[in-house]
């Protein structure tokens, strides 16, 4: 299983967990990777906005390169925005008119797109392209006594939504069954985490954090796949505290983060120091539930 | 706004150009409400979006660019794929922040600077850089903002988030790019 790998600016600065936990547990699946040479921004939320051609100009630079060396090879991100970005220039490339113009502004960076890449979602790949039970037999150390709350966020199954529910998304629950830990089903799965709104509009943003942090708040800890929802939910928690007037924490981990615990990776390998809130409670956890089992 | 409107002769340019190829998906918004009860942050919006949507097939275009609503979307997507008649209603918010752009009309400056210093960045460095990026942000927008950050700063700092890199000046990485775009686009 191969894929040309487009990690996302994200993951050079904030979310470098998020990359290092992410190439960890794919090699320990046995997922190759190569990675987009000369990569450049998707655009984020804003490229669009500066101008409708740039929206799709700056994702079409990187499938043009991606068609370079495909070879068959999907596109994977880990990133919801980069993502939803690729799946809106894959959709605007149906028209050869406005494809004509993408390739006009492309010609100065030499490249050509033809609109021929699949991107997939990290989320797809790990619930779709790999087999359960390979999961299943790469864990060591099952995150029994661990509850987890999943949370997708929206960009991950919207307005995109080829591998899950665009509402109510499934995708994590039997992973996370697989690593042994228990799922905290809960209202705002799908939610948005408030986005850069926690910067333009700080009130209005933590609202939104806080509504899907408190969803969660009976769980021992949140799964996320997208580092945008990530800082929002993991960096903001005091704020969010404030805001609500009363005391809001739970630790919020990489997908990838808790694949690695199970995996019995290397905790530096899974940067889990780089929390904002700390991972303690989570580690403890686990921790107690196997000196448990070898007790007994 | 008007007090009686005639029906017979209203301007459909702007549903035309905030939902291009679309805009008559958008003329048959029904009023239904659906996109203002799926909207995350309705409830701060001075005009709901079943109204804006409204507004946009009446081409009330300084009354849309008047209100604040665009800025407060999140671009979560809830109230295009919920809408009952398929209509693109989250990119034509993108459509309309882009036209307020244009116009130098964006009602809120935080989001000006927010996408102005993002902007910058991207096409100076190609990728982009959280530090320089939050600076950029910062002082455009509200620098007493940062005192926001004086609790939170040292930590990301600290945990690796963010990290110090010089700024380069000069020619910017995607330049050319950028120029070619808003050529294509005939804004040059």
């Amino acid at each position: 299983m191969k894929y040309t790998f487009y990690p996302g600016c994200s993951q050079e600065g904030t979310a470098l967990e998020y990359l290092h936990s992410t190439l960890a547990v794919l090699e320990a699946l046995g997922v190759e990777l190569e990675e987009l040479e000369d990569w450049t921004c998707c655009g984020a939320s804003v490229a669009a906005v500066m101008s409708d051609l740039l929206g799709a100009v700056m994702p079409a630079r990187n499938l043009a390169l991606a068609e370079q060396i495909a070879d068959g090879r999907d596109l994977l991100t880990v990133c919801s925005a980069c993502y939803t970005n690729f799946c809106r220039t894959v959709e605007a490339a149906a028209d050869p008119k406005r494809l004509q113009t993408i390739n006009q502004a492309l010609e100065v960076e030499g490249l050509t797109y033809h609109g021929t890449i699949r991107p997939r979602h990290l989320m797809d790949v790990l619930a779709n392209d790999i087999e359960l039970e390979a999961i299943k037999e790469k864990v060591q150390r099952p995150l029994e006594g661990l509850t987890v709350a999943p949370y997708y966020g929206c960009q991950t199954v919207r307005p995109f939504s080829p591998f899950d529910d665009d509402q109510r998304p499934t995708s994590m629950i039997a992973l996370l069954e697989a690593l042994g830990a228990t799922v905290h089903r809960h209202a705002r799965e799908a939610s948005c985490c408030g986005t850069s709104l926690v910067m333009t509009k700080q009130k209005v943003g933590l609202s939104m954090a806080g509504a899907v942090l408190e969803a969660a708040l009976p769980a021992d800890c949140i799964a996320v796949v997208c580092p945008m929802c990530h800082v929002n939910l993991d960096s903001y928690q005091d704020k969010v505290s404030g805001a609500l007037g009363k005391p809001v924490r739970i630790p919020v981990l990489f997908l990838p983060q808790l694949m690695g615990l199970a995996f019995g990776l290397p905790e530096e390998k899974l940067g889990l120091r780089r929390l904002v809130t700390p991972a303690r409670p989570v580690l403890e956890k686990i921790h107690n539930a196997h000196h448990a089992t070898r007790d007994t | 706004m008007a007090d009686v409107l005639d029906l017979t002769t209203l301007d459909r340019s702007l549903a035309q150009q905030v939902t291009p190829g679309r805009w008559e998906e958008m003329l048959s918004c029904i009023q239904c409400g659906t996109c203002s009860a799926s909207c995350p942050a309705a409830h701060a919006m001075d005009v709901s979006p079943r109204r804006m949507w409204r507004m946009v097939n009446l081409g009330l275009v300084d009354e849309i660019m008047h209100s604040k609503t665009m800025w407060l979307c999140s671009l979560c997507y809830q109230c295009q794929v919920r809408c009952p008649r398929g209509i693109p209603l989250t990119e034509t918010i993108t459509r309309l922040k882009e036209m307020a752009m244009e116009r130098g009309l964006v009602r809120s400056r935080a989001s000006a600077a927010f996408y102005r210093s993002f902007a910058y960045v991207m096409r100076h460095y190609g990728r982009m850089r959280e530090m320089e990026f939050m600076m950029r942000f910062i002082l455009s927008s509200n620098p007493l903002g940062a005192l926001g950050y004086i609790k939170l700063g040292p930590i990301l700092f600290l945990r690796g988030k963010v990290k110090l890199e010089l700024p380069t000046f000069g020619k910017g990485r995607l330049d050319r790019l950028f120029e070619r775009v808003a050529e294509l686009e005939g804004r040059k």
